[in-house]
């Protein structure tokens, strides 16, 4: 301990220095780290669970895009009511599969098949679309109210545990009851004014422990601003939890706006829709058992892939849970 | 005189877990401690947990507000300001934490978190700036190559480096150093310490060094500070404290310094202090030391004593006590009679 | 205990406050003459409207309707409905059974089919038994309620009935207590269809949190110790890996008597849910208005319920 000054500094010149970490062996490249995301994704890659369904995804995606083209290809439009006697029996009723429709028809004579693609694209936007809008609105009210505390704070975890005590699909249905009328982006609105307050709740949690972290302290101490320790410390801390709570709540949004539309009060009519698809099944499906079979089962694939996905990445962001699958 | 306490004050209101929130309950962390720090020297403040001297590394960073006192800084008085105003002087008094693991963003690069004085600052271009790393790097041991690792890559002796290359990037004037050595292995605390000395020779720096082992504190001070529940019970040079220590409690904390001849340590009688520290909600009255001290007397319990130079010490050498030590008292044989 | 009680009532009555604001001020502020419009009619001149506005007091300042909206609530008053004068309370008396056989009834068959499976699952990972079961809840779990209980309906009512074995009716509700039999005859599918979907998150939720007890230092002391298996399991392993489940129970459970709104209407059973969607098709505020209040106070107090709990279980939560 009472080593001279000179001693002191070829000690910690030479061997000290690079304990654990040799010096990089001459001509290779500067060695990166790994950031804890893109090793999350590398676990993700190897899941083939989550590929599978994530290329499902793909599938229900391209095809949704693709709808017009099925259109074309079959020759029917998705709101085109057909008369012809392989379309609608004399008395009204629907057309079982056939190689006209493949899907058979509706009750107003319309192509299921053509139907079901279109009603993909409403699907999948809103699901998304929801999503996205619900994990901003949740992240950027959680962060804020639990970084700066305060009044502000106490105000909204209030809020939050109000809205949160109103049940989800109940809350939606009443948003929509306010606002008097609906369209696609409307029923986006309104589920993700269901949502936002979960997410809410969760970021103002993981904020509030992370702002009394000592490099927070350490930030502060080098005159850090407050939007800064925001931007630079906690807010990348925040992303990997905001991710997880996006893949958990994608499904959720596809099936709140399927239900919105069973109940009546999404996308109005005549726009192809699952939910409403089934919705107008509901008097007809015992004779016509494809207007119920057809959208219900494009509903249940799409979510079950978007549910097998979201736990395959909540399992690569958090590789200690048990996965069924192992590589 | 670089910085100056004058009777700096810290009080924390207690939290009550009713809904009702008035509490007159206070923890006194910091009770009246006024201290100089002399440009280039190293002050050494020594004491148990609890006693307030992480609160006070913390008041002279201005990362709390004093409740009372004044805190001069190269000659302005840096009490009242506010964080604004606080910032450009922020270049100049950095900070080196006690826990290498959390002062450290984990999913920071390296580079990053010790380019960020540079970039709070406005320090430089990004070229410059990475260079400028690399340099700091290098200064404190760790190879510049590995500026793009995260800190989980690193050792808790290098993680500490990298918060000293944080701490130093900008040549500050004054360093705090909050128990800068207490979380590692005892081989790393030598490396770190040497690292630290050597720094202070090389960059004319001037260190805060807060610890609870003597034995390190001594390596590295010029002059040293001991605290108890809040207050200075005695400052003096690093030799004159370690040779003629007045406090009662500072030769307690003395006589539990290892010793490394085992018959020396064999011979040593241990100063065992009775009791635990006091709570700093209430702290004792008059002498705060008194209910532990192994001498007390009755005037211990009915006046506070001063912190004055005893016996014949030279002015740089005070104690706050009564009855102090004297050169050949043996305090293990003491008696109360308080 | 008393204290950590209080507080949480008090909490939860500020809660119930914000939910009477928000709802007040989402319905009504600001809707004042559409709500005379309905009430007045279609054919209605504007005098009507004029007079009809009057009669509501919407005439009064926001906050003195605010008051006398509290007001009649805190006498257990919800107004009547826009269209036929009905007490909003009568409404909410029928209906109520209804969802509460519902939500009940499936909210046990969804506990001890989940966590039995869940925990089954869980002592046996990677076992073909397990694989078999987490895929079925996966399954379940991603299958939308209406979908679900269609196709029940598909196969256990039509396609059994057109066969002859009429077990099923295909919808409404038959109450306890005149017929105990048609009752539970009405209800099996219903119940399935809650149930089994929320059986199959309880198995995901019941299998994850016991694999995470299971890994813990304590259990494996606890098999070192020589305990057997299955005191390993029932004694250390359940308690620890129930209590998120718990949680969930008291809010699920209070979330399904807020209205099983899909299952209901799917299965024409007037609860709640029910109600509350023909209340907002038909604008029928009142009523909405109603079950939203009477579907945030069971959440809340669910919510007590469960903090209770946790308080009587988890000593370290009281000294909070």
């Amino acid at each position: 301990m009472t080593q001279g000054i000179g001693d002191a500094i070829s000690s910690h010149v030479s061997e000290g220095a690079f304990e654990t970490l040799p010096a990089n062996a001459p001509g290779t490249k500067a060695i990166e780290g790994r950031s804890p995301v893109s090793l999350a994704f590398d676990r993700l890659r190897r899941d083939r669970g989550a590929m599978i369904s994530l290329g499902l995804i793909v599938a229900i995606i391209v095809l949704a895009i693709a709808a017009p083209g099925v259109a074309a290809l079959t020759g029917h439009g998705p709101n085109h009511q057909y008369r012809g006697l392989d379309a609608l029996s004399p008395s009204g009723q629907p057309h079982a599969p056939s190689t006209t429709f493949w899907f058979g028809t509706d009750d107003q004579g319309r192509d299921i098949l053509v139907r079901t693609a279109y009603g993909a694209r409403i699907s999948l936007m809103v699901g998304i679309g929801a999503t996205l809008i619900t994990i901003t609105a949740g992240t950027v009210v959680g962060l804020l109210t639990g970084y700066f505390g305060g009044i502000v704070d106490t105000v909204l975890a209030r809020i939050i545990d109000m809205v949160l005590s109103i049940p989800y699909l109940l809350f939606a249905i009443a948003l929509v009851a306010i606002l008097g009328h609906i369209n696609m982006w409307l029923v986006m609105v309104v589920i993700a004014g269901a949502g936002w307050a979960s997410v809410a709740r969760i970021i103002r949690g993981q904020v509030i422990s992370m702002r009394e972290r000592e490099y927070v302290e350490a930030a502060r101490s080098l005159g850090a601003s407050d939007w800064r320790i925001i931007f630079v410390d906690i807010l990348p801390n925040v992303i990997a939890p905001a991710i997880v709570f996006a893949t958990l709540l994608l499904p959720v949004s596809v099936v709140t706006e399927a239900a919105l539309s069973y109940l009546g009060v999404g996308v109005p009519p005549p726009t192809a829709d699952w939910g409403q698809m089934i919705s107008s099944a509901q008097g007809l499906y015992q004779e016509a058992w494809w207007y119920l079979f057809f959208p219900g089962i494009a509903l249940l694939i799409t979510t079950l892939a978007f549910n097998i996905f979201g736990d395959g990445v909540r399992d690569a962001f958090d590789p200690r849970s048990d996965r069924l699958f192992a590589k | 005189m670089l910085v100056k306490l004058d009777n700096v004050v810290k009080h924390f209101p207690v939290q009550s877990t009713s809904i009702r929130r008035h509490s007159s309950d206070v923890v006194h962390a910091v009770d009246g401690v006024s201290l100089e720090i002399q440009r280039g020297e190293t002050l050494g403040l020594v004491g148990e947990t609890g006693c307030g001297k992480s609160t006070l590394a913390r008041c002279v960073t201005r990362l709390y507000d004093l409740t009372s006192g004044r805190i001069t800084f190269d000659g302005e008085d840096i009490t009242g300001l506010s964080r604004r105003q606080m910032r450009p002087l922020r270049a100049q008094i950095q900070m080196i934490f006690q826990d290498p693991y959390g002062s450290l963003n984990p999913r920071r690069r390296v580079g990053s978190i010790i380019a960020d004085p540079l970039v709070i600052h406005g320090v430089g271009t990004r070229d410059k700036r990475k260079s400028l790393v690399q340099e700091t790097m290098e200064l404190v041991g760790l190879n510049p190559e590995h500026y793009n690792r995260f800190p989980a890559e690193f050792s808790g002796g290098q993680r500490q480096r990298i918060g000293v290359a944080r701490a130093l990037i900008l040549r500050p004037k004054l360093v705090v150093c909050d128990e800068p050595v207490s979380a590692l292995d005892v081989s790393i605390q030598a490396q770190i310490i040497n690292l630290l000395a050597d720094l202070r020779a090389e960059l004319g720096l001037t260190y805060l060094f807060i610890a609870h082992d003597l034995s390190v504190v001594r390596h590295v001070s010029d002059r040293v500070a001991v605290m108890y529940l809040g207050k200075v019970v005695e400052r003096a040079d690093s030799t004159d404290l370690y040779n003629h220590a007045r406090h009662p409690y500072t030769n307690a904390l003395l006589s539990a310094v290892p010793v490394p001849d085992p018959v020396a340590a064999e011979a040593r009688q241990r100063i065992v202090l009775a009791g635990d520290v006091p709570s700093p909600i209430a702290p004792p009255e008059a002498c705060r030391f008194h209910p532990r001290c192994p001498k007390a007397e009755q005037i211990c319990t009915l006046q506070e004593p001063a912190l004055v130079p005893r016996f014949r010490d030279p002015e740089t050498h005070d104690a706050a006590c009564h009855i102090p030590v004297a050169d050949e008292e043996d305090l293990a044989t003491a008696r109360r009679t308080a | 205990m008393i204290r950590f009680l209080a507080r949480r009532l008090a909490l939860g009555v500020v809660v119930m406050f914000l939910v009477t604001i928000a709802v007040y001020v989402m319905f009504f502020a600001g809707n004042a003459e559409n709500i005379a419009h309905r009430m007045a009619g279609r054919q209605a001149t504007p005098d009507v409207v004029q007079r009809v506005y009057d009669n509501l007091g919407l005439n009064r300042p926001i906050l003195a309707q605010y008051g006398h909206f509290v007001w009649r609530l805190l006498h257990g008053d919800l107004g009547r409905d826009y269209y036929h004068q009905v007490p909003v309370t009568t409404i909410l008396k029928q209906a109520a059974p209804i969802t509460f056989s519902l939500a009940i009834g499936a909210a046990v068959i969804w506990l001890v089919l989940g966590v039995s499976a869940g925990v089954f699952s869980s002592v046996r990972p990677r076992t073909l038994a397990d694989r078999a079961f987490t895929t079925t809840a996966l399954f379940f779990y991603s299958i939308p309620v209406f979908v679900l209980g269609l196709t029940l309906l598909y196969v256990f009512f039509y396609q059994l009935t057109v066969h002859g074995l009429a077990i099923f009716p295909a919808s409404g509700y038959v109450g306890l207590t005149s017929n105990p039999y048609e009752w539970m005859r009405h209800l099996i599918l219903p119940w399935l269809t809650l149930a089994l979907i929320s059986a199959a998150a309880y198995t995901r939720l019941s299998r994850t949190s016991m694999l995470e007890v299971l890994g813990e230092d304590y259990i494996r002391t606890a098999r070192a110790k020589g305990l057997s298996e299955r005191r390993v399991i029932v004694r250390h392993g359940l308690r620890s890996a129930l209590a998120p489940v718990v949680t969930q129970f008291g809010v699920d459970v209070a979330t399904a008597l807020g209205g099983a709104i899909l299952t209901e209407s799917v299965f024409g059973l007037p609860g709640l849910g029910y109600e509350s969607v023909h209340a907002i098709n038909d604008q029928d505020l009142p009523v909405i208005v109603g079950i939203v209040i009477v579907a945030a106070a069971a959440v809340i107090l669910a919510n007590i319920a469960v903090d209770l709990m946790y308080a009587v279980l988890d000593p370290r939560v009281r000294l909070h």
